[in-house]
């Protein structure tokens, strides 16, 4: 079967069906969607660069949410943190940083992941033995700690002065290598199960390379759970970079994400700038939380029995 | 039953070495060691001679073999940054962390459990379907979030208790010890809290769906059909039964608890070996980060083997298959 | 009066498509010492009635209607007092019915504490003598059900029914799950233990073999319903109802001829919520009239059925 041919199956049936009659599914694709959008669009949503330091007025510093200051006058929807900087575009700009480490980060697990596992499950043997037992080392640790680990030992790998400039992509490069595992443990069993299937035996009697086998036959069966799971790494994947970020281990000064915004937020909590701290955080929470319901959903339509 | 024991003793030497040969590498690759301990201005003369007298130029499984005997003594180099021997570093905040880990692991594990057996027996109540509610915002909450929305409720708002520090401290032979001062329990209740939510939550979850599954089983139709109350059913059949597979994914949870603290270290400010190794991953401190994946790597080993052991003392099955299958 | 009185007992399963009715009108009595056999394909009811009366429908099932009757105390809505110490219950599989996590005589002794007012060493004392009612040596209490063999297992099943002395055993499919060899041990052990404590035993199978070698009198079950109720000699020799003759003609027999084809009965049972008005079996009885269509037949002489009886 085609992947077209599976993807008209799920919009036509079952899967559009209960899209459609879940109000939970409905909500958090569409908080998802909103999201997005304004990353995306965060260049022309916002009223300024938030990180053009000349475009900063220090006088407009600490201003509260839909309250004019007290000394420009300006108004901002959510309020300035300490350096003037409107808090709207900041978290616009924020989710963008976010969202785009996010995605990526589960681009690359996902990639490895499956590579991995289509090669443990095709080939078996001992190739299958060494990819699963460093997948069940790398399991015992949680993801998080991994990736702090890769994060630090890619920064000694760097020399200091470049450290900052590539803190996104070292951010990703940590993120995705720490979620890879469980791609790759249901791609391979997936595999294993595929692979005994007559027309992958018949595809192999015909003369079709391995490669070819692999990526025509089995690959399009996989791509329901996958789906799945890259789902929910997704929410993983965001909440990690967040805090890496919070703790200061994540992306720069210069291109800040919403944990960096957060952190930033928590230092003007006790002198009553609550707004600098809350902004941030629901927009990461209802990030996270819709994330993570739209994968429960999925799961739960698509596979029921992937727990 | 010793033989097992022997065994599972084996696969977590063999991991050890495993994670020491990671940490091996770290320490040995990641920037140059000797550089990094003479500082920058140092003469290549003066390099080469260290890297002869710490045996950097010997043959690299000499150098492994090194690596773990010093390990195994305690010695782990000296910090980067701050010149201190990294084991000294280590034993001054491991109390903090130790502490931290096991009053919130306790507390995820027991509320955990009775959570989950709560909202598995009342499954259709009103407050068993909220606590399930909340508890799916719980797993979306970063850990670093709880934390800090906590400190702005119950120490800015309400000013109850303190936002961040270990204080109240009592110093027991080399052992700091916040368990004895009520203050000492006023600034662990926040870090405490924020570390073993998302575990409970975890466990919890777990419990219930544990719960409710072995509450299907043919043995508890049975017990009932026996005219045994559904209290009794529940408590004296069920539970034992739903608590067996929850200990070890409970347990490896209980593990992940002392990486989580690096989090909830950082945000209480809490001087424990999780803060040292937070910024030791910021100014890039080789040695203090490979001595901390050590530590955690013994701490996960250990756990598992304490696993494995009461999964053998509690699951008579277990027992006599491996038995059975040894003799 | 009879031990066991059931009458026009109903269940229900309100579902999303609607009542199911699991049970229709189903009525029997069971004395004392007595063996009744249920029989019918999966799905007739025989495990439902098994449930109702031990009171472990499960939800959204429930009775709706009628009554179950032991030495003339009503049980609907009491069951949990009744459970264990006067109905007691044997499942399928030996394997699954005991608590993986407890040694037997743990569990032997929780129900015996649970309904005698004993101490911990009468009630070992008893649990021991329990076991070795049931042919297994008393001195394996510690055991762990694991550690038994199927047929074992299924001893100590029956040794904890009847535990509390139950005044009703209710057996179902008790050796369906067990090895040929072993089924009919385990058989003559119900028997002989339920004669002696003249305790009334309900065995619910789909397997004529055992009704025949077993019990003293069958029940019919079909779509819900007790269709047919009789001497076993009487249901398995001359079989009134057109369901039990095909059922009884589609049962290999030793005497049988091995060269012909066994009779099939034509279709299948009904689901649930399709069930047709009059008697349920009509769409595939061969005999079917229409008054079988509109009409649902009494249950007169131990058969529900309108054909005149004057025919067997």
């Amino acid at each position: 079967m085609s992947i077209g041919q599976r993807l008209y199956q799920w919009w036509d049936s079952d899967f559009f069906y209960a899209f459609r009659t879940s109000p939970v599914a409905i909500v958090a694709f569409s908080v998802v969607m909103l999201l997005f959008g304004g990353a995306l669009l965060a260049p022309l949503l916002s009223v300024m660069d938030p990180f053009d330091m000349a475009a900063l007025n220090l006088m407009n510093g600490f201003t509260p949410p839909m309250q004019p200051n007290a000394f420009t006058g300006d108004t901002f929807l959510l309020g300035t943190d300490d350096q003037g900087r409107d808090l709207w575009s900041a978290i616009l700009h924020g989710l963008r940083v976010s969202l785009f480490v996010g995605f990526s980060a589960v681009g690359l697990a996902m990639a490895i992941g499956i590579s991995l596992g289509l090669l443990a499950g095709y080939l078996g043997g001992w190739v299958d033995a060494l990819i699963m037992r460093v997948a069940d080392v790398q399991v015992t640790f949680p993801s998080i700690l991994i990736a702090m680990l890769i994060f630090g030992i890619a920064r000694g790998l760097l020399p200091p002065e470049a450290r900052n400039d590539f803190a996104i992509w070292v951010l990703i490069l940590s993120i995705g290598l720490s979620e890879w595992v469980q791609f790759a443990r249901t791609v391979r069993g997936t595999t294993m199960v595929e692979k005994e299937k007559e027309y992958v035996q018949a595809a192999q009697l015909l003369g079709l390379s391995r490669l070819q086998i692999m990526r025509r036959h089995i690959l399009p069966n996989v791509m329901g759970p996958v789906l799945v799971i890259a789902t929910i790494t997704l929410a993983l994947a965001i909440i990690a970079e967040a805090t890496l970020s919070f703790l200061g281990v994540g992306a720069p000064p210069t291109q800040p994400s919403l944990g960096t915004l957060i952190s930033i937020g928590q230092d003007f909590l006790f002198s009553g700038e609550w707004w600098i701290l809350l902004f941030p955080a629901l927009t990461l929470l209802a990030l996270a939380l819709s994330v993570n319901l739209l994968g429960d959903w999925l799961r739960d339509t698509l596979n029921p029995r992937l727990q | 039953m010793l033989s097992i024991i022997l065994s599972r003793l084996g696969q977590a030497t063999f991991v050890l070495l495993l994670v020491a040969l990671v940490s091996f590498s770290m320490f040995r690759f990641v920037g140059d060691p000797a550089s990094n301990m003479l500082g920058q201005e140092a003469s290549q003369a003066e390099r080469e001679a260290l890297k002869d007298r710490i045996g950097l130029n010997d043959p690299l499984p000499v150098q492994y073999a090194r690596f773990v005997g010093n390990a195994l003594q305690g010695d782990f180099g000296l910090s980067y940054r701050t010149r201190e021997p990294v084991a000294d570093m280590i034993a001054s905040r491991l109390p903090a962390t130790l502490e931290l880990a096991l009053v919130s692991a306790l507390m995820a594990l027991t509320m955990g459990v009775l959570l989950g057996v709560y909202t598995a027996i009342n499954r259709n109540g009103w407050l068993a379907q909220m606590i399930m509610s909340t508890s799916l915002v719980g797993v979306s909450l970063p850990t670093f979030l709880i934390g800090v929305l906590l400190i702005w409720v119950f120490a800015v708002e309400l000013s109850w208790l303190p936002s961040f520090g270990r204080s109240g401290t009592v110093d027991i032979g080399g052992w700091t010890t916040g368990l004895l001062t009520l203050d000492g329990w006023k600034s662990l209740v926040l870090p405490a809290v924020t570390l073993g939510l998302y575990q409970m939550t975890l466990i919890m979850r777990l419990v219930r769906a544990e719960m409710m599954e072995v509450l299907r089983q043919d043995f508890i139709k049975f017990a009932r059909a026996r005219g045994l109350s559904e209290r009794r059913v529940q408590f004296g059949h069920a539970l034992k039964n739903t608590l067996v597979p929850v200990i070890t994914v409970a347990g490896l949870q209980l593990g992940s608890i002392v990486a989580f603290a690096i989090i909830t270290e950082s945000v209480f400010q809490w001087p424990g070996v999780g803060l040292m190794f937070i910024n030791a991953v910021y100014y890039v401190d080789i040695p203090v980060m490979s001595a901390y994946l050590l530590l955690v790597g013994l701490v996960f080993v250990v756990i598992n083997l304490i696993v494995d052991l009461l999964y053998l003392a509690i699951d008579p099955r277990i027992k006599s298959k491996q038995v059975g299958a040894g003799s | 009066m009879s031990a066991l009185e059931v009458r026009d007992l109903t269940v229900e399963f309100p579902t999303r498509r609607g009542v199911l009715r699991a049970l229709d009108g189903v009525s029997f009595d069971v004395e004392q010492g007595e063996i009744l056999g249920l029989v019918g394909e999966s799905g007739a009811g025989k495990s439902m009635t098994g449930a109702a009366l031990m009171g472990l429908l499960e939800p959204p099932g429930r009775i709706v209607g009628g009554s179950i009757h032991l030495h003339g105390e009503s049980v609907v809505g009491r069951a949990q007092e009744f459970r264990g110490r006067h109905f007691g219950m044997v499942f399928q599989d030996p394997l699954t019915s005991l608590n993986p996590l407890k040694t037997i005589g743990a569990q032997l002794i929780e129900t015996i504490q649970w309904h005698f007012n004993l101490g911990a060493q009468q009630a070992e004392l008893r649990a021991r003598n329990a076991l070795a009612e049931v042919g297994l040596d008393p001195d394996r209490l510690n055991a762990y059900p694991h550690e038994f063999s199927g047929g074992m297992r299924q001893r100590v099943v029956v040794a904890l029914a009847l535990s509390a002395e139950p005044a009703v055993l209710i057996a179902d499919e008790p050796t369906t799950a067990l090895d040929v060899s072993i089924q009919a041990q385990i058989l003559d052990l119900l028997k002989a233990l339920c004669r002696e404590r003249n305790t009334a035993v309900i065995l619910i199978t789909h397997d004529m073999g055992v009704v025949a070698q077993t019990t003293d009198r069958v029940g019919v079950m079909y779509a819900g319903r007790l269709i047919e109720i009789g001497q076993t000699d009487q249901i398995i020799n001359r079989p009134a109802h057109p369901y039990t003759q095909g059922l009884m003609a589609s049962t290999p027999t030793l005497a049988g001829d091995v060269s012909t084809d066994l009779y099939q009965i034509a279709g299948s049972m009904p689901r649930l919520d399709a069930i047709p008005a009059g008697c349920a079996f009509n769409p595939r009885c061969t005999h079917v009239m229409p008054k079988c269509r509109s009409e649902r037949p009494p249950m007169t002489g131990g058969r529900a059925c309108w054909l005149e009886a004057t025919h067997d």
